[in-house]
């Protein structure tokens, strides 16, 4: 099952009624990719011609036709080649994260690779894909003709990085728990936004620079402490940072019954 | 907060990752293939994912293992529900004796549709040269084409050099690479309902049909069966199967007499498509050597009678490999009989 936005997103409904996305590219930053295997291709040919010099000094006439056989075959198979290659990427998509996937979500099949590469050919007409980009412009997936009939999205790759789950999962000594009507005066304060401010703190611990992060948990520190006042004996002695991870700690762990 | 995140992290985090295994090694080798233990593991472990997503989707301050998660059973979805076969290796003697004329039969109704409108075009060309045969630089626009053709022949018949010399494989190469574009174009053309196939099969009669007449009133039908017959019975065959190709692309975009989605419609015949159109630059591949090589050179260096038998023997090479290759034999009654 499909649902499609304008929002540039792509929203897959499986069978078991799980729900997951895909962020559409826009017909620009295609247009850019497309710009970049244009200037491989070229590129590609350049390098081949030295091949070409050598069979044209045997031949001339057989030179020549290698030439134009070789060009021809980059034009119509180079995004075939890559896209089946790299599982719906070419050089220029590779460069600016973008992907061609099924718009279903299914695999990308080869006949689907160069239906898309194929209908170029109409996409194309009259001149600068015009046509193409008039269709993915009202398109609501932002489809192309090719994509159309291949029944296929350009997709923009967002990277996904496994969750520095070890900063939750540390097991680390929380002072806190030696004061368990502490704990449970805090977790009755603390509000689920709150906590998922300090939870993403702690997970993207290692994405921020030293500095901000010590000035983000500093900041997060304090509030936190005003919170619920904690016996200096135990806060003291911690870091801003494992306060924090003292907090939701304290917050997620489950209680005794 | 109806989930205990550390431990539900600490407990599913193995399974995420050796799902995460299992697709890196099925995304990086395209035909790996897993037997029925690892396939169920493979299962359960998405269905596992799948479970954990929809959990987490009720724990709003967990947006980074929500994503990864995501990413996870999106990879892992495509893998599993995929219907469509997956493809085997590829054997070109199969494919070639047996998948491309088998698919030219599935779609036989659009090969002789794709027939009748380039019919109509020859018939319309014909009779729009015969009755005004000043209309000749618009029904055939190529310069060669524009003189006399009792002058022209007489030009070929008394050439004493051979004016394709040193430039044979050149010419070959350039009507091959043309001839492809214009059958991919015939097929891309389909998208737009099929309107574009039809012009194009239509006016590329409108030419052959002008032609035709052309030499026929000029008494030149042997020079013209000649010339075009050994490489027009493979040139124009392939752009009618172009034209079937973007028929049925056209017949799937406009979805009349189906109950299914354009996505199940085209899904239903991408396949076909590109087996169609890779044989049809087979043929033009074998078209333009021959085009080059062969019909350019008429009597007395080749007696028309040799081109024109050259060409018969092709066309029904053609129609016989069309007709009978990748037949399964039909069992006859004893066999069929339990």
């Amino acid at each position: 099952m499909m649902n499609a936005t304008r929002l540039n997103s792509l929203t897959v409904r499986t069978p078991e009624g799980i729900t997951f996305g895909f962020l559409l590219a826009s017909p620009v930053i295609r247009f850019f990719a497309y710009a970049i295997d244009l200037a491989c291709i070229l590129a590609i040919f350049s390098a081949f011609r030295v091949i070409v010099l050598v069979f044209s000094i045997a031949s001339l006439d057989f030179g020549i036709a290698i030439q134009t056989v070789l060009l021809f075959a980059l034009q119509i198979g180079y995004g075939m080649g890559w896209e089946w290659l790299f599982r719906g990427q070419t050089p220029g998509k590779r460069l600016l994260r973008l992907r061609v996937i099924d718009a279903e979500g299914l695999q990308l099949q080869f006949s689907q690779i160069v239906i898309r590469n194929l209908l170029r050919a109409a996409d194309s007409l009259p001149a600068l894909y015009l046509v193409g980009a008039v269709a993915a412009w009202f398109s609501p997936r932002g489809q192309r003709l090719g994509d159309i009939a291949a029944n296929t999205v350009v997709t923009r790759i967002v990277p996904i990085e496994t969750p520095h789950w070890d900063q939750v999962l540390a097991g680390k000594f929380n002072s806190l728990r030696d004061y368990p009507h502490l704990e449970a005066r805090l977790r009755q304060q603390v509000r689920p936004v709150e906590l998922s401010l300090a939870l993403q703190a702690l997970l993207r611990r290692d994405q921020f620079d030293a500095r901000a992060r010590t000035e983000l948990f500093a900041q997060l520190g304090a509030h936190f402490r005003a919170l619920v006042v904690f016996p200096p004996e135990a806060v003291s002695e911690i870091s801003d940072e494992q306060y924090l991870r003292n907090v939701v700690d304290s917050v997620l762990r489950p209680r005794r019954k | 907060m109806i989930i205990d995140l550390t431990k539900f992290i600490s407990v599913e985090e193995p399974f995420w990752r050796e799902l995460e295994e299992i697709l890196k090694k099925l995304e990086e080798r395209q035909y790996l293939s897993m037997n029925l233990e690892e396939t169920e593991r493979f299962h359960y472990l998405y269905e596992r994912a799948a479970s954990d997503l929809a959990r987490l989707g009720t724990f709003a301050s967990e947006p980074e293992t929500r994503r990864y998660l995501e990413s996870l059973v999106g990879r892992a979805y495509g893998e599993i529900h995929e219907s469509r076969q997956k493809s085997k290796r590829f054997n070109p003697f199969t494919w070639f004796l047996v998948t491309f004329p088998q698919t030219f039969r599935r779609h036989f109704r659009a090969f002789a549709l794709s027939v009748a409108i380039t019919l109509v075009g020859v018939v319309f060309g014909g009779f729009a040269l015969a009755l005004d045969p000043d209309a000749k630089a618009i029904l055939m626009p190529f310069e060669y084409l524009q003189g006399n053709p009792e002058d022209r022949v007489a030009l070929e018949e008394s050439a004493e050099s051979d004016r394709l010399a040193g430039k044979k494989a050149n010419f070959s190469a350039f009507l091959m690479t043309h001839n492809i574009q214009v059958a991919v174009t015939t097929l891309a053309l389909g998208v737009t309902w099929a309107a574009g196939t039809i012009l194009v099969l239509f006016s590329t009669g409108v030419m052959l049909g002008s032609i035709i007449v052309d030499y026929v009133r000029a008494g030149q039908t042997a020079f013209l069966t000649g010339w075009l017959l050994p490489h027009g019975s493979f040139e124009i065959s392939a752009i009618l199967i172009a034209g079937q190709a973007g028929l049925l692309l056209g017949r799937a975009m406009i979805g009349t007499g189906r109950r299914q989605s354009l996505r199940q419609r085209m899904r239903s015949i991408s396949n076909d498509l590109v087996v169609l159109i890779s044989g049809v630059a087979l043929m033009l591949v074998w078209a333009g050597f021959v085009e080059s090589f062969f019909s350019q050179y008429h009597q007395p260096v080749i007696p028309y009678w040799a081109k024109i038998s050259f060409g018969i023997f092709e066309l029904a090479g053609l129609i016989l490999f069309f007709w009978k290759s990748g037949r399964t034999p039909s069992p006859t009654a004893s066999q069929a009989e339990p």
